[in-house]
């Protein structure tokens, strides 16, 4: 698990979208379990997948949104199952299953059949995680998933990442939970100015910060 | 220093003085004037020889009324079906990465939105002039298929082509206006768990949008149907064509016109009824309160009638 800070328009965010190949790359390159995402490299040039090989590839790389982007005209249920069902081919009976499963993890298992807008931010941020593992992602991408949350429901959420964290799933976090990354993550890294500038285990970028910079943006957000 | 709160004044309502409610003269004078006009119109509708009330009556039912009914009916319905399709194509179009598609489709718009539909309708009618034969084939090699156009353009088919590529043009700004209302975020999130942009289109973004398409498209077709008189130019024996083939005849010009306003207001009815259930359908899951269904609408209006009578009689 890598969590990722930095200051606003540091460039975070388009980190996780050039990820999954939402915003294409202008350099540099992003491998999946050693596949190239977006493009093939054939000789020393990079040609963009089709449409159809960029979902496939995306649909192997589960994100959460800081808004969370539940879809308001189904249920909770429905959300879940509509990606499986259309993207992967999966029967409704084997997605509503798995989904039902996932609510569970998440603590949601009574509120399948409502709809986004009757639960509060908390509920809805757990449904977007739940709705990203139903595509049984490779690896999760969390953008800013709780700065859209009053601050009494930033655990919940913190919560059921903490415990996707423990059963393995490799995870990119983008937070401004300093104690959260603190505690969970494996890799820190600081970037600025669409720049790493300091990586390494929580307890010396946190702790220890080696540059200036990281030393500067702990101080003003802690 | 601590002002203790008066415990009960949440939990208990207090008897405070009584409210006596404003004078209203000026709704009295209103309402009267209404009311005065009203009397007016209803003392003529009675008392008016001109009316002709049992033509009305004869004629509302006559076998060649309801044939230019059903036309109007079949022509509202398919035109309109024309005109959403065209619409939700033209609107994708606009909406597309590519310059030149999206160049065509606001040209589209531009020319169809910019001429009289009558002008259009006519124009189609008289395609021969520019086009006396209607072929498909190879440029230069065989011909698989091949007409005269003017067995190919009937009235019926010069309308179809007539109000439902203009109403195409209107519906494309409807539909990209409904596109655009939804919140981009949605297109991102369906495109992150791997669908392509059609599903995201066909699954997520166009069930939203219809929140705002079906309210206007509902205008558009109420439009239509009365659009679609303007095909007796080319003499289509639509209801309002029927209505005056019968009248020529026999001079009764008034109460036949009434006949054909009669029908159209009764479609019109069923058409804004049947909106109302397309709107509570694609409101779900919406902050909006669902619409009320107008049977539920006529028995509030009842209710407060009933009520407001009783406290009159009181």
């Amino acid at each position: 698990m890598l969590c990722a800070l930095g200051p606003s328009g540091s460039g975070k965010s388009t980190l996780l979208r050039c990820i999954n190949h939402l915003e294409p790359v202008d350099s540099g390159l992003v491998y999946l379990e050693g596949q190239l995402v977006g493009y093939r490299q054939i000789g020393g040039k990079l040609y963009e997948l089709s449409e159809r090989e960029i979902c496939q590839k995306r649909a192997e790389i589960g994100i959460v949104f800081q808004q969370f982007n539940l879809f308001p005209h189904m249920t909770v249920l429905q959300n879940l199952i509509e990606a499986p069902m259309l993207v992967k081919g999966e029967s409704r009976s084997a997605a509503t299953q798995r989904a039902l499963v996932l609510l569970e993890r998440v603590g949601l298992a009574n509120k399948a059949d409502s709809y986004p807008r009757t639960l509060s931010g908390g509920q809805q941020q757990r449904v977007a995680i739940a709705r990203a593992l139903a595509m049984e992602p490779k690896v999760m991408l969390f953008d800013e998933p709780t700065s859209a949350l009053d601050p009494e429901l930033v655990g919940e959420v913190l919560g059921v990442m903490r415990d996707l964290a423990g059963s393995g799933m490799t995870m990119i976090v983008v937070t401004h939970e300093v104690g959260f990354a603190r505690e969970v993550a494996d890799i820190v890294v600081f970037i600025d100015k669409g720049m790493v500038v300091e990586k390494g285990p929580p307890q010396e970028v946190l702790d220890n910060p080696r540059q200036e910079r990281t030393r500067d943006f702990l101080a003003r957000v802690l | 220093m601590d002002v203790p709160l008066p415990v009960n004044s949440l939990t208990e309502r207090q008897a405070g003085p009584g409210v006596v409610r404003r004078h209203r003269r000026r709704r009295w004078v209103e309402a009267s004037l209404v009311a005065l006009a009203a009397g007016w119109i209803a003392y003529q509708l009675v008392t008016n020889p001109g009316f002709q009330w049992p033509v009305v009556a004869s004629y509302f039912t006559s076998g060649e009324i309801l044939s230019g009914l059903l036309l109007t009916i079949e022509l509202t319905v398919v035109t309109q079906a024309i005109g959403i399709a065209i619409g939700i194509c033209l609107a994708m179009m606009q909406l597309s990465d590519s310059r030149i598609t999206a160049t065509a489709a606001a040209a589209y718009v531009w020319f169809f939105r910019g001429t009289p539909v009558l002008v259009q309708l006519i124009f189609w009618y008289n395609l021969a002039y520019l086009f006396p034969r209607v072929a498909l084939g190879v440029p230069a090699g065989p011909t698989f298929f091949s007409m005269s156009t003017n067995s190919l353009i009937s009235p019926f088919t010069a309308a179809l082509l007539g109000l439902g590529l203009n109403e195409g043009a209107y519906m494309a700004e409807i539909v990209r206006g409904g596109i655009l209302s939804v919140d981009a975020g949605q297109m991102e999130a369906g495109r992150a768990l791997g669908m392509t942009s059609l599903q995201v289109m066909r699954r997520i973004v166009l069930p939203q949008a219809m929140r705002s398409i079906v309210p206007a498209t509902g205008n558009q077709t109420i439009g239509m149907l009365k659009y679609t008189s303007l095909a007796s130019v080319v003499s289509l024996q639509e209801l309002l064509n029927s209505a005056e083939t019968i009248y020529t005849r026999t001079f009764q010009t008034i109460p036949l016109l009434i006949v054909a306003s009669l029908w159209y207001l009764v479609l019109t009815t069923v058409l804004s009824w049947g909106q109302y259930y397309v709107e509570r359908y694609y409101a779900r899951g919406s902050a909006h309160e669902l619409p009320a269904t107008p049977a539920a609408m006529l028995a509030a209006t009842m209710r407060g009638a009933r009520a407001r009578l009783a406290a009159v009689l009181r």
